[in-house]
């Protein structure tokens, strides 16, 4: 019904979201008003769009959340992962017009209004996640405001849809270096080991991390070093690390060419390395494995994950969109440079649609998750990966085999 | 890892019958589970007292034992069954209760049954208030601060201790039974000493008062492996203060962040593994302080429970089914999620609307209960509603409460002034009316801060209503009605008739609403369905689960075969129950084979409404606005045959004639015939030509008018107001003074300034008459009777409160004969295409016709049961179109024969009502009369079967009650008119060794005829001067075990009040007829006999009609 628009919408309040196949919602202008362009993804959690909308990985996204009520807890200055919000556009179904909560200091309205995030309410969200899940994710551009008209007419939606097109693709994008930190900083051990020695240095390689990942670390007793993604071998080196840690991040893990040759360098000096959902896919490419897109990605928190190890399932947060390519089920030799890197098996699959959600190399101290341990937003269950990483630093141990049971044990003992 | 091999039979205990706090989500959840383990190929032995239930079919277990729920019938079935596990924890809290009572009796050692689904010390930390307090504080949590306590001293103290107000809640007790908020030391005396009482460990909790907070439940699910998944987050609207069960609540928790969110989910993970849930679910509720966020978690249930059914309607995942799964050996990720059939059920279901639940409440069925609404649940039924948001959600769950008054209006001016400050007085005290004025406070321009202030109920529901309101006042406001103007009303929760009321349409009230809906339809404004998929799009749904919703796309699968709709009853209330969902779930399974079922209902807690019903669900409203949609949108997607409305009790019964005009087919029963059954005047051309009599009766609009026409039948009479049905009002008159004081009362003072009045029928009471029951299947040819059934209270007493026996034990052949005959007449005469239910009374010699229902009747599985033939699967056959003839040709209804010719040696079969009396208190805090009358009160009903009727009936007392004492005191107190007919049953009760007490004018009688009676004070009269109790001390004490009290002069309501409320509140059996007490006598005969003897309804169908083929 609404794919035979022909001129954009021009009432008061008006927008309009177009995707690239042509298909269009019309809806009310949410947030800041104009024009934006993104490649459109749906996020089916129930919670945490204050973290969903500062998670670096969204970047050049519009994200549309699949629960209908949004904004209703405000937003608070205690809860973004990153300093500003990320998304390039927001679909809705409900804002909120009143926010309630104990926290909240501001509505979400005027935050993305003050944030010039681009949004859209009031659209059949479950028809536009339909359409993504069966088409896949494609780009999209919302328009309102001014941008819905020119020279006093509404502008053609063939106009629109072109103009979507023209916006670059997610498939080989590297995006990476443009939401990382400028410069470095370090998160000290806090929480019950505020003011300690350091247990353990970890040199976190920002792809577009989120502030709640170096807190996981530190409130374990580490002292993480977050370094730009453009950070070379030597800047990782001088900074004396007993473990490396690449973050999550937007973009195609195949543009990354520079990340997975500095991950080879932390490899081939046997330093511990624990990579989260970009980091998984540079830790694929760096042991030669591919990496692919998927058609509409994982993005929520209520992704079941099972460990092949324990049998144990564990519900995650997940944002990605591609995934690495290495054989489930049996160990096998990562390919890279003949079998450099030694055996590696895939300790994680996601139970939905059996993809590649944990890589655990059998001969050299490395391991990643596709999903995000620390949460934000998400469930807590797979928080034990930080102690497991924290065991693989302490152990010295030559690889990363046969930790999951051993820290089931610990981790049950605390 | 598949399932466990060492299990292969398993016992499931049902949770009896439906009381307030336990009602048929147990049946859905019980169901579910007997599937999952039959599947299995595990034996299922399966123990409920309850026929009504759909898990008491025979195809559902192995062996099915209608028995009572109690450790001695349980020890006997297990000795003759000997199964390998107990499955506990789907039966409700009786479920769990019995399970500790056989573990406690050692039974389950002696016979080597394990627990499966929650062992004994989960259970324990789970409900023990102590220990689950530490629970929590090992998990992190925090509880509210409290002091145990054993007495009565011992709970003043720990009040001052606490500071006033402290909450009461008793150990172990369901539904919250017992509990409530004490302000004043005086309250607590009151309620903690009951709660003492109900506790069965003496046992009861103080608490500091969270009154006010946000209340949260959060559903989970563990396996073996240690998985655990949050199936659903429930918010309550209704904060802290008033139980879960009486709260308005909404899914998923709408005002938290992630870390508010996830910090409850953290806990109620650490206190499920804490507790030792291993392998099934349960849930955890909090409390959150709206102004700094501190969390208490207030208790867990280590069992499915009510809000495990709402949640698995509310999200698709079925709760019950996976618990059965995980408790023989499952883990979750070798389930499949049924719904998209790829993904696994190892997930947490997210959801992309909105589901609303709304309690129902039947205050009116006691006037004298205090209507605040308080931690002890008093609600009896409840409508779940889906929408795209809040606002839509909440209004389509008002409307589906089908009751005056519910849903939100925007009639007259809008308060102000004094009439605004009484309401935002009045919305301080939770009642069942409070979102009404809540939004009528909004609505005269209270602001959300004013309206918090005096509810607690979070501004970002009071800012939706307020919204609603916002919507309402536009288009009231509008010129005309645009496309986008109804869009938003309808986005909204508005209904056609809310939006012809507002716009002021002239015309009646259909016609209005139908304009309304003609201009809708013009511009286009249409639902569209949308399907519950328990992953928000995510996956492709296989489930056709489906809610209205005003968007762009629809979602309803084209289909080839041709279509029946089957209506439910909505939600349960009293008189229409489980019973009536019964006959729905059974059109579904017996018409799935030949056509593709379509059910439309919006009661949370029904098998009905379990996706595995019906080939295709509509969680809707029961309006004719909402299930005309339904229709349209399925013939959309294919042929349609028709709708069945006659299974569905009143509800759908009501929407017949519009559905009818409005070109739709009904199958069965036609709606003229319908008319013709409940018009007066046609139902009385009907009689006429059928040759039968009917009481005399009269329609009377004033005084006066009531007054001759009482003279002219005689009283004593039946009176009641016309415009309402089952009993709703209805008293029995024995004087003009009496007619005066009802007609004063019911219709308000100014009736008696002489004005004409809403009309009242007035009715020939029909004194000492014996009541029958018929249920029977009509084709328009042949009748096959489903059964006759005999009560054993007089009339007068609503068929629904009455016990009742199948086969009649003392109807002679000639009468059966004659009511066969006269149930023919009637059917042909009416038109009857389908079950009809006739209800006569027997009184010298005559068989009077009260009425004639042509629908599904209460008794309907009872009768089923009772002879063992689908009644109501061949109901729907015949709706269908399939003829009797057809129906015995195929097995479904016996080659011959009917229940109206049952063998000698067929089982009796003894129905007896429950009545919720001891949940209602008075504002002064006594309980609430028991007295039965025409008004039905009772919320659930239990069968007694076996060989003979006192055997039966014992059973049956045992099943609603826990049984008749078999020794101790027996009080007697009666009406002079009942004085001479309880000599012999009296004289019995002395010889089986009762000491029998009596008020003077009765001890008088008894001495009299040789039985020697102690005579104690009335209660009128005081205590004596050395302090010689009255029987109301007496009964309070305890000391008198069975309490016979007949009142005098049905009219006259206070007398006796004082003793039945005692002995309510002592929780002692009570007699209030004489028919009902020489039943009791012969039962007690039969309890001093011996143990009951356990027989399965498979191995009674050797000798019911049903198993005769």
């Amino acid at each position: 019904m609404t794919s035979k628009v022909i001129d954009a919408p021009t009432f008061e309040g008006a927008a309009l979201l177009v995707l690239e196949d042509g298909r269009t919602f019309s809806g009310r202008a949410y947030g800041a008003r104009g024009t934006t362009l993104g490649e459109v993804v749906f996020n089916t959690g129930m919670t945490g769009y204050q973290e969903t909308l500062t998670d670096p990985s969204y970047y050049q996204q519009i994200v549309v959340m699949t629960a209908p009520h949004i904004g209703n807890t405000g937003v608070n200055d205690e809860d973004p992962e990153s300093l500003r919000m990320w998304v390039s556009g927001f679909v809705v179904r409900d804002p909120a017009r009143k926010p309630s909560n104990w926290r909240a200091e501001r509505s979400l309205d005027d935050e993305l209004v003050a944030q010039g995030i681009v949004g859209i309410s009031d659209i059949d969200t479950r028809a536009l996640t339909r359409h993504l899940r069966e088409r896949g994710t494609m780009r999209a551009g919302i328009f309102s405001g001014d941008a819905l008209s020119a020279n006093g007419y509404p502008r053609r939606v063939g106009e629109l849809v072109e103009q979507v097109k023209a916006a670059p693709s997610m498939k080989g994008a590297n995006l990476a270096h443009l939401v990382s930190t400028p410069h470095a900083y370090v998160i000290e051990p806090c929480g019950k080991f505020a003011g300690h020695e350091p247990l353990k240095t970890v040199v976190a390689v920002d792809l577009g991390i989120k502030s709640m990942t170096p807190q996981r670390l530190a409130e374990r007793g580490i002292r993480v070093h977050v370094v730009p993604a453009s950070a070379t071998i030597d800047d990782v080196v001088a900074l004396n690390p007993d473990g490396v840690f690449f973050s999550n991040g937007p973009g195609d893990p195949q543009a990354s060419t520079h990340e997975v040759a500095l991950l080879r360098e932390v490899l081939d000096r046997g330093i511990p390395y624990f990579g989260i959902c970009f980091g998984n896919q540079i830790l694929g490419r760096a042991l030669g494995f591919g990496t692919y897109k998927l058609r509409y990605g994982h993005r929520g928190i209520n992704q079941p994950v099972k460990d092949m190890m324990t049998g144990k399932v564990e519900i995650t947060s997940q944002n990605h969109g591609f995934a690495v390519d290495a054989p489930i089920g049996q160990e096998s030799v990562a390919p890279h440079d003949g079998g450099r890197y030694g055996k590696v098996v895939v300790s994680h699959v996601g139970l939905n649609d059996n993809v590649v959600e944990g890589l655990e190399c059998r001969d050299i101290p490395a391991f990643s998750v596709q999903y995000h341990p620390e949460a934000a937003a998400g469930p807590h269950d797979a928080a034990y990966l930080f102690d497991r990483f924290l065991t693989l630093m302490a152990s010295g141990a030559p690889s990363a085999a046969g930790l999951s049971r051993a820290e089931r044990v610990a981790t049950k003992e605390n | 890892m598949p399932r466990r091999t060492d299990i292969s039979s398993v016992l499931v205990i049902g949770s009896g019958p439906i009381v307030i706090g336990q009602a048929c989500e147990f049946d859905y959840s019980g169901t579910q589970a007997c599937r999952v383990l039959r599947d299995e190929g595990l034996r299922v032995i399966l123990v409920n007292s309850n026929p009504a239930t759909i898990m008491t079919d025979p195809e559902f277990a192995d062996a099915t034992y209608i028995e009572p729920i109690t450790t001695d019938v349980l020890t006997s079935i297990i000795a003759k069954e000997r199964p390998d596990a107990l499955l506990p924890t789907l039966g409700g809290q009786t479920a769990l209760n019995a399970a500790i009572a056989l573990d406690e009796a050692g039974v389950l050692e002696q016979y080597g049954v394990e627990l499966i689904g929650a062992n004994i010390e989960a259970i324990q930390r789970g409900e023990d208030r102590e220990q689950f307090k530490k629970v929590v504080e090992v998990c992190g949590g925090e509880s509210a601060r409290s002091a145990i306590v054993h007495s009565l001293d011992e709970a003043k103290q720990a009040a001052v201790d606490l500071g006033y107000p402290v909450v009461v809640r008793p150990s172990f007790t369901m539904g919250g039974l017992g509990s409530g908020i004490a302000y004043t030391p005086a309250d607590l005396e009151r309620i903690a000493g009951a709660g003492l009482h109900y506790s069965p460990t003496t046992e009861v909790l103080l608490e500091e008062s969270i009154l006010g907070w946000k209340e949260y439940e959060l559903e989970l699910m563990r396996d073996k492996n240690d998985n655990v998944a949050v199936i659903c987050s429930i918010e309550n609207v209704d904060p802290v203060g008033v139980h879960t069960g009486d709260s308005v609540t909404v899914a998923p928790a709408l005002t938290l962040t992630d870390r508010e969110y996830q910090r409850l989910r953290d806990i109620s993970i650490a206190v499920i593994r804490e507790v030792g849930v291993d392998t099934g679910g349960c849930n955890i509720q909090f409390a959150v302080d709206p102004e700094t966020g501190r969390v208490i978690v207030i208790e867990m249930n280590p069992r499915v429970s009510r809000s495990s059914a709402l949640a698995s309607k509310a999200t698709g995942y079925p709760i019950a089914k996976i618990a059965a799964k995980v408790a023989i050996g499952y883990t979750l990720d070798e389930i499949t999620n049924d719904i998209t059939g790829t993904t696994s059920a190892a997930f947490e279901p997210t959801i992309d609307y909105v589901v609303v639940k709304v309690p129902r409440f039947a205050f009116e069925k006691f006037p004298a209960a205090d209507d605040t609404l308080t931690t002890t649940m008093k609600s009896v039924g409840e409508a779940m509603a889906l929408g795209r948001n809040f606002t839509e959600a909440l209004g389509k769950a008002l409307r589906s409460l089908d009751k005056a008054g519910a849903s939100f209006h925007w009639d007259g001016v809008p308060a102000s002034g004094d009439e605004l400050d009484q309401l935002l007085t009045e919305i301080k005290r939770p009642t069942d009316r409070r979102l009404v004025q809540v939004q009528q406070a909004l609505r005269g321009g209270a602001s959300i801060e004013q309206v918090f202030d005096a509810t607690k109920i979070d501004p970002w529901f009071l800012d939706q209503i307020q919204l609603m309101n916002e919507v309402a006042q536009r288009v009231a406001q509008a010129p005309a009605l645009t496309r986008e103007l109804l869009l938003e009303a309808k986005r909204n929760g508005l209904s056609d008739q809310h939006i012809a009321t507002l716009q002021d349409i002239k015309g009646s009230r259909i016609a209005a609403e139908t304009a309304v809906r003609e201009v809708r339809r013009a511009l286009g404004v249409r639902p569209v369905f949308k399907t519950v998929d328990t992953c928000a799009a995510e996956f492709d749904a296989k489930t056709p689960y489906h809610y209205s919703t005003y968007e762009q796309e629809t979602e309803v699968a084209p289909r080839e075969r041709e279509a029946i709709l089957i209506l439910g009853s909505g939600p349960n209330r009293i008189g229409q129950g489980i019973e009536f969902d019964y006959s729905c779930v059974h059109a579904a399974l017996a018409l799935k084979d030949t056509y593709e079922t379509v059910m439309v209902n919006c009661n949370p807690e029904t098998v009905s409404t379990d996706y595995d019903t019906a080939d295709r669900l509509y969680f809707e409203p029961l309006t004719f606005e909402d299930v005309l949609e339904v229709y349209e949108a399925e013939l959309a997607a294919g042929p349609v045959k028709g709708v069945i409305v006659q299974l569905g009790g009143q509800t759908p019964l009501s929407l017949a004639d519009r559905l009818d005009e409005a070109g739709i087919p009904i199958l069965g029963t036609t709606p003229a015939a319908i008319d013709a059954a409940e018009d007066r005047a046609q139902f009385g051309r009907v009689l006429t030509e059928a040759g039968l009599p009917a009481p005399a009766y009269g329609t009377a609009t004033t005084l006066g008018e009531a007054k001759t026409i009482a003279e002219r039948i005689g009283y004593p009479v039946l009176v009641r107001p016309s415009y309402v049905l089952g009993g709703r009002g209805m008293e029995i008159v024995y004087s003009p003074e009496q007619l005066s004081d009802y007609v004063q009362r019911a219709l308000g003072e100014a009736a008696l300034s002489g004005g004409p009045l809403a009309p009242i029928l007035i009715d020939r009471f029909l004194d000492d008459a014996m009541e029958i029951d018929v249920d029977v299947l009509f084709d328009g040819t042949d009748m096959y009777v489903g059964g006759i059934m005999e009560h054993i209270e007089e009339a007068g007493i609503h068929s629904g409160d009455s016990a009742c026996v199948l086969p009649p034990v003392s109807l002679s052949d000639a009468e059966i004969e004659r009511i066969v005959r006269s149930t023919r007449a009637l059917a042909q005469g009416i038109g009857v295409h389908g079950l009809m239910n006739v209800q006569y009374a027997l009184a010298s010699d005559v068989l009077y016709v009260l009425e004639a229902n042509p629908r599904a009747s209460r008794t309907v599985p009872f009768v089923a049961k009772a002879t063992g033939v689908p009644l109501a699967k061949a109901a729907a056959l015949v709706m269908a179109g399939q003829t009797i003839a057809q129906l015995r040709e195929n097995g479904v209804l016996p080659a011959t024969g009917d229940g109206a010719m049952l063998g000698i040696d067929a089982p009796i079969a003894v129905k007896e009502a429950v009545l919720p009396f001891k949940r209602f208190r008075t504002e002064a805090g006594l309980a609430v009369d028991t007295v039965l009358g025409p008004e039905m009160r009772s919320t659930g009903e239990v069968m007694g079967f076996d060989v003979d009727f006192p055997t039966a009936f014992a059973k049956s007392q045992a099943a609603a009650f826990g049984g008749l004492p078999t020794t101790g005191r027996m009080f007697v107190s009666v009406a002079d008119r009942d004085k001479r007919q309880i000599v012999f049953p009296i004289k019995r009760m002395a010889e089986l060794g009762f000491e029998i007490l009596a008020t003077s004018g009765t001890a008088k009688v008894l001495r009299r005829a040789g039985i020697t009676a102690s005579e104690v004070r009335k209660h009128s009269q005081g205590p004596g001067e050395n302090g010689e109790p009255t029987v109301v001390d007496l009964i309070t004490r305890g000391d008198i075990d069975i309490v016979f009290n007949s009142p005098s002069g049905q009219g006259a309501r206070a007398d006796g009040y004082e003793i039945r409320a005692a002995v309510t509140a002592a929780d002692k059996p009570i007699i209030t007829t004489v028919q009902q007490l020489s039943a009791a006598v012969q039962a007690i005969e039969a309890v001093i006999a011996g143990p009951f003897t356990v027989t399965s309804i498979q191995e009674h169908a050797a000798s019911t009609i049903g198993g005769v083929r």
